[in-house]
């Protein structure tokens, strides 16, 4: 037996349920999971990064489309998967696809901002695809599988 | 089949279809348009992420 030097897997998957807090964090009011949202951005905005939280600067606006988006399904808790010895990943993916509805988006649009509405709409991530409009017709975006590799959130060592 | 259009629901008869789709590394996308005498008045469009863009990783300090 020898020990190994390593980030503990569970730590990752826990950094995804708030378990953990090294500094100033919000008081949580419940031990339920967060309602977390996907607003839609135009091509010709610049989220990226440096993104802190959902602003509607730069938002899609059109028929039938509520600023701040819609709500993510979340079903499925984070998974934390060792991989070996060293390394691991947390991952999660929304349980179901962000569809928007009969709308009319006439401006280009190519990013899906997810964001944490229950904590002050805080920033997730930002998610790019092949800038599309919408006329009288529904948008829909379908996740990546939730796996290790493809998962739409992953933290991992290596 | 009735199609949601700007001009109100109508029959897809009446229409010209177009479709199309993109596929690659990143995204699986599908998309479908009305068209009535040249005017675009319905369209739709589904994209499939494949995998998250952009990946974190991290790692504990040596010793």
């Amino acid at each position: 037996m020898a020990n190994t030097q390593s980030m503990c897997t569970s730590f990752m998957g826990e950094l995804m349920t708030a378990t953990h807090n090294f500094g100033v964090a919000p008081i949580r009011a419940a031990t339920t999971a967060d309602t977390f949202k996907g607003a839609l951005f135009l091509a010709s905005a610049t989220l990226n990064a440096s993104t802190t939280a959902y602003a509607t600067t730069g938002e899609v606006t059109g028929t039938n489309y509520t600023a701040g988006g819609v709500t993510v399904t979340n079903a499925t808790a984070p998974i934390a998967t060792n991989s070996s010895v060293t390394a691991g990943v947390a991952y999660w993916t929304p349980s179901a696809s962000l569809s928007y509805s009969n709308v009319t988006l006439s401006t280009a649009f190519d990013t899906v901002l997810i964001y944490n509405s229950t904590q002050s709409n805080k920033a997730v991530s930002v998610h790019t695809f092949g800038s599309q409009t919408i006329t009288a017709g529904t948008f829909t975006l379908t996740m990546p599988s939730n796996t290790t590799t493809t998962a739409l959130l992953r933290l991992a060592t290596t | 089949m009735i199609v949601t259009t700007t001009k109100g629901n109508m029959d897809d008869s009446l229409l010209e279809k177009k479709e199309g789709s993109v596929d690659n590394d990143d995204e699986s996308t599908t998309w479908v348009e009305y068209w009535l005498d040249g005017e675009l008045v319905h369209r739709s469009a589904h994209v499939t992420l494949k995998k998250a863009p952009s990946f974190a990783g991290a790692e504990t300090a040596s010793f």
